[in-house]
């Protein structure tokens, strides 16, 4: 290699400066967003398990006795987005970012001029590409098998509204187990909280197929961000109480995420 | 010598419970220099960087990079210094280059990072996943997100461990050029030829005191003459008192194992016929007498009783 040296300085001369915000968030959400669909593990929980809910649950659900009130492709679909929602801003945040505290990766980011407010926005702008990806996937296999879901403005403005609320909800809950534990206990940990709401949590069935737990089901952000889609794409309303009970979630799990969360 | 110290540390005092790691360091280094600061593991090296580079605050005493506060002022400070951390600091599925490039872009004025790939070579495991490069390629990419931003300073902690002496080579190369090009370089590492080759100023410190500092040529003190002295079995107690009493105050004695010692001073036909004499004495059977030149691991093992690891 040769050396290319202008006026006497050279190819090392400092000429310092961070970029703009924006494109350092940019940048970042590109990157996590990559990181994580090339992740094979990751995409199974962001996609492949969602399809199989849905569509083992529009073939099946009768069979093993349950009933809606709606046609099942329009009953689960909502739901499995819901579920989505819930396997990218929770699991996959949390597990990855589990890892990044290990390998350091965090600390290396922490000595760039990425600030760590611009970590957190790169890390939410990744989580929405993914989860717009599940959503186009998941709604088109749905539509496939002949979902109808309400298209109103108020319908879509309230499902846009859970997936933003929800995200912030789990994220912010995801953040904290990943703050609070070690990598594999958070991976751990993680995958089971995302087992034990699908199954019961109220996310992908409503809440009143639990029969007297459903209600109580609600007050589960799992529940809260189900009911919030349910409400949007099939009845065409918007659930302000569930919206509200997401919300609050998300304070709570940014406080906690606040107090605990160690970069290293 | 430019008048303010691209880095300045005053009465730095650093623990970890109970551990003192860093015990009133004083330690300040010119611009567009190379500054080693060697010392054995655990001797206070890392935790000296990581407070100018604002990843911890001072317990006592201060820091001062580019005249700024690297905690206060980490915001203004951080864009215009490098580091590079010992050990991973990347995403286990990231690929060499998109880690580099990703780095680029959160700078405003990035070097072309297709030239600095050819430079650490690079290239060759661009698209391999990080975790599937080798110890001393990771380094590399390590040195090359540390240079990319064109800082003013770069820190960069161990850079050549676990490298082959290629790599080693053009490592230091693209560290002198960065000299060159005016950035300022402080570095850490347990190698004595790293910091001989490299450094216009070393800093030797040990339980986290400075214990000596000056360019090579200070520190060796142009050059005294030295015997390495190794027996075959241990020596008897107490034979490097009896080997100092026998050659005289003009000769220094430093045991290094139970097996060798150093002896610093005149290397005359008369200091030889000495410790030859003294050996028949003791009953020991030297394995191995090396005359050389008084050099930085003479000096370290002097001033710290301790030998540093090799390769």
């Amino acid at each position: 290699m040769t050396e290319v040296r202008a006026e006497g300085r050279g190819t090392f001369a400092p000429r310092p400066g961070a970029a703009p915000l924006t494109r350092q968030v940019l940048a970042q959400a590109s990157m996590e967003a990559r990181l994580m669909v090339r992740n094979g593990e990751q995409l199974l929980l962001a996609v492949v398990i969602p399809v199989l809910v849905l569509v083992g649950g529009v073939a099946g659900a009768h069979r093993i006795g349950i009933h809606f009130h709606e046609r099942a492709v329009d009953a689960l679909t909502p739901g499995v987005l819901a579920l989505a929602v819930m396997s990218t801003a929770f699991t996959s945040l949390a597990i990855a970012t589990g890892f990044e505290r290990r390998y350091g990766v965090i600390k290396r980011l922490g000595a760039s001029p990425l600030p760590r407010s611009g970590l957190l926005m790169g890390k939410i702008g990744g989580l929405l590409v993914v989860e717009l990806m599940q959503v186009v996937v998941i709604s088109g296999v749905g539509l496939v098998l002949g979902w109808r879901p309400h298209t109103s403005v108020v319908a879509i403005a309230g499902a846009f509204l859970a997936l933003l609320v929800g995200t912030f909800a789990f994220a912010s809950l995801g953040l904290f187990l990943a703050g609070a534990l070690r990598a594999e206990a958070t991976l751990a940990a993680a995958n089971l909280v995302y087992l034990l709401l699908m199954a019961g949590g109220a996310v992908v069935l409503p809440a009143d197929a639990y029969g007297g737990a459903g209600h109580a089901l609600g007050w589960l952000p799992s529940g809260a961000l189900g009911e919030a889609m349910r409400t949007a794409l099939t009845h065409g309303n918007l659930a302000v109480g569930d919206l509200l009970v997401l919300a609050a979630w998300g304070a709570l799990g940014t406080v906690l995420t606040a107090k605990t969360f160690t970069w290293e | 010598m430019p008048t303010i110290p691209a880095v300045e540390v005053s009465g730095l005092v650093m623990r970890y419970g109970d551990k003192v790691a860093v015990d009133g360091l004083d330690l300040a280094v010119a611009e567009h220099t190379i500054t080693a600061v060697l010392g054995p593991n655990g001797a206070g090296k890392t935790t000296t960087l990581e407070t100018c580079e604002g990843y911890r605050r001072p317990q006592q005493g201060a820091v001062r990079v580019l005249g700024l506060d690297p905690t206060a002022d980490q915001r203004a400070l951080l864009p215009r210094i490098g580091v590079m951390l010992q050990g991973s600091g990347a995403w286990s599925g990231v690929r060499a280059m998109e880690m580099l490039r990703h780095i680029a872009r959160l700078h405003a004025h990035p070097l072309d990072v297709d030239l600095l790939a050819d430079r650490l070579g690079l290239h060759d495991c661009g698209r391999t996943p990080y975790r599937r490069l080798s110890g001393g390629q990771q380094q590399r990419l390590g040195l090359a997100t540390a240079v990319v931003g064109r800082p003013e300073v770069v820190f960069v902690d161990e850079p050549t461990a676990g490298m082959d002496p290629l790599a080693r080579r053009t490592t230091w190369e693209l560290l002198e050029e960065l000299r060159a090009d005016g950035v300022t370089v402080v570095l850490t590492t347990h190698y004595m030829d790293e910091a001989e080759r490299l450094a216009d100023q070393i800093h030797i410190i040990d339980q986290g005191r400075m214990i000596a500092s000056g360019t090579p040529a200070d520190l060796t003190r142009g050059g005294t003459a030295t015997i390495r002295l190794v027996v075959t079995k241990p020596f008897p107690p107490g034979a490097p008192a009896s080997l100092q009493e026998a050659l005289g105050p003009q000769v220094s004695v430093t045991p290094i194992s139970d097996v060798s010692l150093l002896i610093a001073g005149p290397a005359d036909s008369t200091t030889l016929a000495t410790v030859a004499g003294w050996c028949e004495l003791q009953g020991v059977l030297p394995e191995s007498l090396n005359l050389g030149q008084r050099n930085l691991e003479d000096v370290f093992l002097e001033l710290t009783g301790k030998d540093l690891p090799r390769d």
